[in-house]
């Protein structure tokens, strides 16, 4: 089936071969590091975790979200995504091989990372991010695998599945839910000791990630004959706002309990984050630019004038993912570390070639996402536009 | 038989993955051992329970006798003017930053501005060693010494986000060329991975004490057992008032500082 | 596609090619080159000679999680009953001084990168 992929005209190989040659770059950065250490990153003793771990974050989420497709279509037998949840399925192959790749390239021995099983350690909330992480890769792999295959020969999928996209269903909730408690977990970080962090992670997943899954259709509506179809993208716009809706309201559960109580080791990093602490605010533009955009791409999911302008709809679940990507990535990871545990306020700044690594693995993950679209599309008959 | 692609390309996927598999199995050679028995040194100090006492009445401001024995003794790089990449096991922070649950407007004199010598505190409930995924770090069960191994840290840095008190430093560099003179007895650290004082496991396995108690010429700090009722440490602890950093972590550190 | 033939030659080129630095060996009767590790100091190693070829990395492998993770710092050796700290910059590297010639040669010679030395020194090294 793989070989669907090897398929395609001059557009396609151009696309894959500028993916290709991004990765390239990547890897000869990646390999700079190797050789370097980390100190060629912009991280620090204080701020330990940076860009490779936020989007490791953000991914996550994204990965986690293909459940808001599978339940509908699966569990209450909702025919309109019957088309599109192979797609959130391959979202979430790609997103899993980016967020396992973000922290094979974090880990300052990624020779050593065999140790994970070598010495497994069930009290590290890490070693259980490996088992589920890993875990549902194999899950959505092998589902998509049997129900594209079956979909080839025209028959119905074999009935031992479905139990196993039945799991696959509080599986995802669970990726998302061990990734928030690496953070909450921790006493020394007040800034994620908090019980709302996995519910807020789950709900700006479930926001993020149907918003990307409507831009692919519409990409693809543009691109390719598939088309999803209006009805499934205004079902998931309505997904879209319930969620984001949710996780604002979260955010501002947040900030009412570290603002209200005035307790100063919860105020401050709040502080670091909208306005800085000691004159160092090189986040705060990044946060109000996330606030805002998201505010505004939440109002224009609600209304549903807006709403259902198709181009409206992109723009607001681009603003949306732009708004996401920021909040849970870059702001969420390092507020955590600003002030350190001694009261440095130590700011963080990611390096060019740290960059360059990251947009590596996301041309991975694109690179990936594009063939296995490739692949449906042409068992659908469905290439060109 | 047909031998289509499909199962050629499985084949040698199959073939390619148990080549890396074999190459990974031969770097981490687990079978086999010596066969020849092992023991503890016989003149070892040996403790239920290590602690450390900071006299801070006793402790100079501007003296680093103890911060310059123990970077020495374990080959600690000094980066100089790059504190990004810094590595320290022992250094001075100014009270208000080691203490922060003690805010106080109006403090002594003499602590206000007073700079305290910080290292790991040796928790007897470590919020470290519990999130490392690979037992890298480790509180010893025979005396609490929290224990880093160099070989096994993937150096993932989950443990410096889970320090409260700052004490883990990560090697960002090879640290070799920033050490001045490589004490030979002790290995450097390689780059990517966390290190941190070890309370001079190796010097009490050789019947020494750690390097900053015999450094420090004042007698400011005093190592001993706590379970032992007539140790130094449980004498200073039961006449003088004694505080511990961050105690409402939970953490149990036992590293005490007598104001 | 009748190209059987084409490919069988082709792969005959090409593993005639990869097998070059064997079949020149056999050709020629000897290898050209095998190392000859020096050993210094006479008298017993910790193990014997035989053990120390084969498994002295799982020797080190042992002396490293004793003494790291076990606090043991002694080994006895079955080979006459004496005692030996288990350190290889102290031990190792105090008999066999000659740390180019003893170990890193073969080491060179299979190559095998030993990250052992990013960390532990070698004491004359340093001198």
């Amino acid at each position: 089936m793989l070989e669907k992929a090897l398929q395609g005209g001059p557009k396609y190989w151009l696309w894959m071969i500028l993916l290709a040659a991004v990765i390239g770059a990547g890897s000869l950065c990646y390999y700079t590091q190797l050789i370097y250490g980390l100190g060629i990153t912009g991280m620090s003793r204080d701020v330990t975790w940076g860009l490779y771990i936020a989007q490791f974050t953000f991914l996550v989420g994204v990965a986690a979200s293909a459940v808001m497709v599978v339940l509908p279509y699966y569990l209450h037998n909702y025919k309109a995504f019957s088309k599109i949840t192979i797609l959130g399925e391959f979202i979430a192959i790609s997103a899993v091989i980016m967020c396992l790749l973000f922290v094979i390239v974090d880990i300052g021995q990624p020779m050593r990372a065999v140790n994970m099983v070598l010495y497994p350690s069930p009290r590290s909330i890490l070693f259980w991010d490996m088992v589920v992480l890993n875990g549902y890769l194999v899950l959505n792999v092998v589902i998509s695998r049997v129900t594209m295959g079956a979909e080839r020969k025209g028959v119905k999928p074999p009935a031992w599945i479905r139990p196993v996209i039945v799991l696959s269903i509080p599986w995802a909730v669970s990726i998302h839910t061990v990734t928030a408690f690496i953070y909450c977990g921790l006493g020394a970080r007040p800034f994620w000791l908090t019980a709302i962090l996995a519910p807020r992670f789950l709900a700006s997943a479930f926001s993020a990630g149907p918003a990307l899954l409507i831009l692919l259709c519409l990409l693809m509506r543009r691109l390719t004959k598939f088309d999803a179809g209006d009805e499934p993208i205004q079902k998931l716009s309505i997904i879209v706002a319930y969620a984001m809706a949710a996780n604002v309201f979260f955010v501002a559960l947040e900030l009412f309990t570290a603002l209200y109580s005035a307790s100063p080791e919860h105020i401050a990093p709040f502080q670091y984050m909208f306005l800085g602490l000691e004159g160092k605010h090189k986040l705060a533009p990044w946060v109000w630019t996330s606030q805002s955009m998201g505010i505004l791409a939440l109002v224009l999911l609600i209304v549903p004038r807006t709403r259902k302008n198709m181009r409206i709809l992109a723009l607001a679940c681009i603003g949306l993912n732009i708004a996401l990507w920021i909040d849970k990535g870059m702001a969420m990871v390092v507020t955590g570390f600003v002030p350190s545990p001694l009261g440095h306020v130590t700011e963080y700044t990611p390096t060019p070639p740290e960059i360059m690594i990251a947009i590596g693995i996301y041309a991975i993950g694109l690179f990936i996402l594009t063939g296995l679209c490739r692949i449906a599309l042409s068992l659908r008959g469905q290439l060109e536009a | 038989m047909s031998f289509n692609r499909r199962d050629f390309l499985k084949l040698t996927g199959l073939g390619a993955v148990s080549a890396v598999a074999a190459r990974a199995a031969a770097a981490f050679p687990f079978f086999g051992g010596a066969p020849g028995a092992v023991k503890a040194e016989t003149n070892a100090k040996t403790a239920k329970r290590w602690a450390m006492v900071v006299d801070l009445t006793k402790c100079k401001e501007n003296c680093t006798d103890c911060i310059d024995a123990c970077h020495t003794t374990h080959n600690v790089p000094d980066f100089g003017d790059d504190k990004r990449h810094e590595v320290k096991w022992i250094w001075k922070e100014p009270y208000k930053q080691s203490f922060p649950d003690q805010e106080n407007e109006f403090l002594k004199d003499d602590l206000s501005e007073r700079r305290v010598l910080v290292f790991c505190n040796h928790c007897q409930n470590p919020p470290c060693t519990r999130v490392c995924p690979t037992r890298a770090t480790w509180k010893r069960p025979e005396d609490g010494i929290v224990m880093m191994d160099w070989h096994r840290c993937i150096g993932c840095r989950y443990c410096m986000a889970a320090c409260p008190y700052g004490s883990r430093s990560f090697n960002w560099l090879d640290p070799r060329p920033h050490i001045k003179t490589i004490t030979p007895d002790y290995p450097t650290r390689t780059r990517g991975v966390v290190e941190k004082c070890n309370f001079c496991d190796s010097r009490l396995a050789q019947g020494q004490m750690p390097a900053c108690v015999e450094a420090c010429k004042d007698r400011a700090l005093i190592f001993g057992d706590l379970e032992a009722p007539d140790s130094p440490v449980r004498q200073i602890l039961r006449e003088r008032f004694s505080i511990r950093r961050k105690p409402e972590l939970g953490t149990q550190p036992q590293v005490y500082y007598v104001v | 596609m009748h190209d059987g033939g084409k490919i069988m030659g082709g792969l005959a080129v090409f593993f005639a090619l990869l097998l070059f630095p064997v079949w020149n060996n056999l050709a020629q009767g000897k290898a050209d080159y095998r190392p000859n590790p020096q050993i210094l100091p006479k008298g017993n190693c910790v193990e014997s000679r035989e053990y120390m070829l084969s498994s002295h990395m799982d020797l080190l492998n042992t002396w490293r999680d004793q003494v790291v993770r076990q606090d043991k710092r002694i080994y006895v050796s079955t080979l006459d009953g004496k005692e030996h700290l288990m350190s290889l910059s102290k031990t190792c590297l105090g008999c066999h001084t000659n740390k180019a010639e003893f170990c890193d040669q073969c080491h060179t010679y299979m190559n095998v990168a030993p990250y052992c030395w990013d960390c532990h020194v070698d004491p004359q090294a340093n001198k």
